[in-house]
């Protein structure tokens, strides 16, 4: 079912467990505690970069279905992505798994990119369980889009920092064994945005733009508004892109309360992390949203969540070929398993 | 760059009033402490070679540079270089020691490509431009300072 152009999900696909695995940096996070598990080395006894981010997504796999005890046979697609060129990280992970394989790019706004498609094959029945999720590696993602990581460059305060990680989840429909952390009702499919921006070293203004535009989009289709959900938060928006998202959505008449339009890139890491404007990569959203803020859901703290993950669409050449950053947000809508399914209910 | 719209210049209005600017005072005190600190150790070194090897001011550079890009080597292969460059910029990219930073970090980045096609192909990446600029800029200087010899403006 569709309203506008947000689709709404009736047959209750829900998120039935997830695996979030972090690197040595993350460790540090003030939601650490939260996570499954944290990388003590960058390299994680790989030989290259890119390899201990296939590493990080086969774990962070390894763990979701060892919580759900399931067989890697029983999953039925898997829907991933990360950053590095082809996404072999993401390609290499999925021939571990020998899973039904389809590798998402929409940078750092895949993980909702994936939720929501996920959500889709579940309910149209095409799929019983799917494993999605995204992930990045700080020092692959630098050798690829900036600099050496030991190369001494001077970053402006705009800069993020990558976060090392993945985040993955099993979508599925509930059963009395796998009781629901989340249930996914909406999700609205971001469009590529683009205001002329340039600066790849301020990626939050690049995407503020999509992050608004999608978030507009949602609460206009589903006739909703911002009190309509305990949370609203974005992806890798961090300091200066979160101050313009919320601006230009006030101008669009739009408001917050304190507390209720929140940044993962902003949370991610405490302020005193030397990450100049906050974290970004595909790992952050996929991270937070799938540790603390489904820990929130489950617990009641939070009953309805519009988690928007946003990501800008660049590459090292089109940055030196002087184009602008095309930017996309994607915005899928959570509940709490509580007041959806009343406890015991069959699911 | 292209022309802005008006629609992309109003929305860079709004960039700019939340944009966090670097601070260039600030950023430019620091590059001139810790690039001056880089340099009085690059002098004391010449003074060492002076002092106790048969090497005059003029010979003494070039024993000198060495020290210090072995220097810059070890600071950027124990990971302290980069973090020295966020906090000096310029300071501790203008010397020779940034030269050789850029070198070694893209060697150290590549080792994972292999020797040849990794290390080799990819060692010069950032100073490559460094030197074709400087080599092309050492060439037109020559031939200016050459011509004005010639006209006998310069003795």
């Amino acid at each position: 079912m569709t309203q506008g152009m947000t689709w709404t999900f009736t047959n209750k696909p829900a998120i039935l467990s997830t695996g979030v695995i972090g690197g040595p940096f993350e460790k540090k996070s003030p939601f650490a505690d939260l996570f499954d598990g944290c990388e003590d080395k960058l390299w994680m006894n790989e030989d290259s970069f890119e390899k201990a981010n296939r590493h990080i997504i086969e774990r962070a796999i390894d763990t979701v279905i060892g919580k759900m005890s399931l067989q890697p046979t029983a999953i039925d697609a898997l829907l991933m992505g990360d950053l590095i060129n082809q996404m072999t990280p993401t390609s290499l992970a999925a021939r571990t798994l020998a899973a039904p394989y389809l590798g998402l790019f929409s940078a750092c706004a895949t993980s909702m990119q994936g939720l929501a498609l996920s959500a889709a094959l579940v309910d149209g029945g095409f799929c019983k369980t799917v494993l999605t999720g995204a992930s990045s590696h700080n020092a692959a993602v630098e050798k690829q889009f900036r600099y050496p990581t030991e190369y001494g460059g001077q970053k402006p305060p705009s800069a993020q920092w990558t976060v090392t990680g993945s985040g993955v989840a099993i979508v599925g429909q509930e059963t009395p064994q796998h009781p629901a952390l989340a249930f996914i009702e909406k999700a609205t499919i971001g469009k590529v945005i683009d205001r002329g921006t340039n600066d790849p070293f301020n990626m939050g203004a690049a995407m503020a733009p999509a992050a608004t535009d999608v978030i507009d989009r949602h609460f206009q289709d589903t006739n909703q508004n911002p009190s309509d959900y305990d949370v609203i938060v974005t992806g890798d928006l961090a300091l200066i892109g979160h101050r313009i998202t919320e601006d230009l959505l006030n101008s669009k008449g739009w408001t917050f309360k304190e507390g209720q339009f929140l940044d993962c890139g902003k949370m991610m890491y405490v302020e005193s992390a030397g990450v100049q404007a906050g974290a970004s990569g595909p790992a952050c959203s996929a991270m937070m949203i799938y540790s603390h803020f489904l820990n929130e859901l489950k617990r009641g703290k939070i009953k309805k969540m519009l988690a928007v993950a946003t990501g800008a669409l660049l590459s090292p050449l089109t940055s030196q070929q002087s184009e602008t950053i095309p930017s996309i947000a994607h915005a899928v809508a959570l509940s709490g398993p509580t007041q959806n399914s009343p406890q015991g209910k069959e699911g | 760059m292209k022309k802005q719209t008006a629609s992309q210049k109003s929305y860079q209005d709004l960039v700019d009033v939340h944009d966090e600017k670097r601070p260039v005072l600030l950023n430019c005190i620091k590059a001139f402490v810790v690039g001056g600190i880089i340099c009085a150790i690059g002098q004391a070194v010449t003074v060492f070679f002076i002092l106790f090897f048969p090497f005059t001011e003029q010979t003494a550079g070039n024993p000198t540079v060495a020290v210090m890009v072995f220097i810059a080597m070890l600071l950027t292969g124990f990971g302290v270089y980069d973090r020295l460059g966020q906090f000096a910029g310029a300071g501790s990219a203008v010397p020779v020691t940034g030269f050789g930073n850029s070198v070694i970090s893209a060697a150290i980045e590549h080792r994972s490509e292999g020797y040849v096609l990794g290390v080799g192909g990819n060692m010069f990446k950032l100073a490559g431009s460094v030197i074709v600029f400087g080599v092309v800029a050492a060439f037109f200087l020559a031939i200016i300072k050459t011509l004005l010899i010639q006209w006998g403006v310069l003795g």
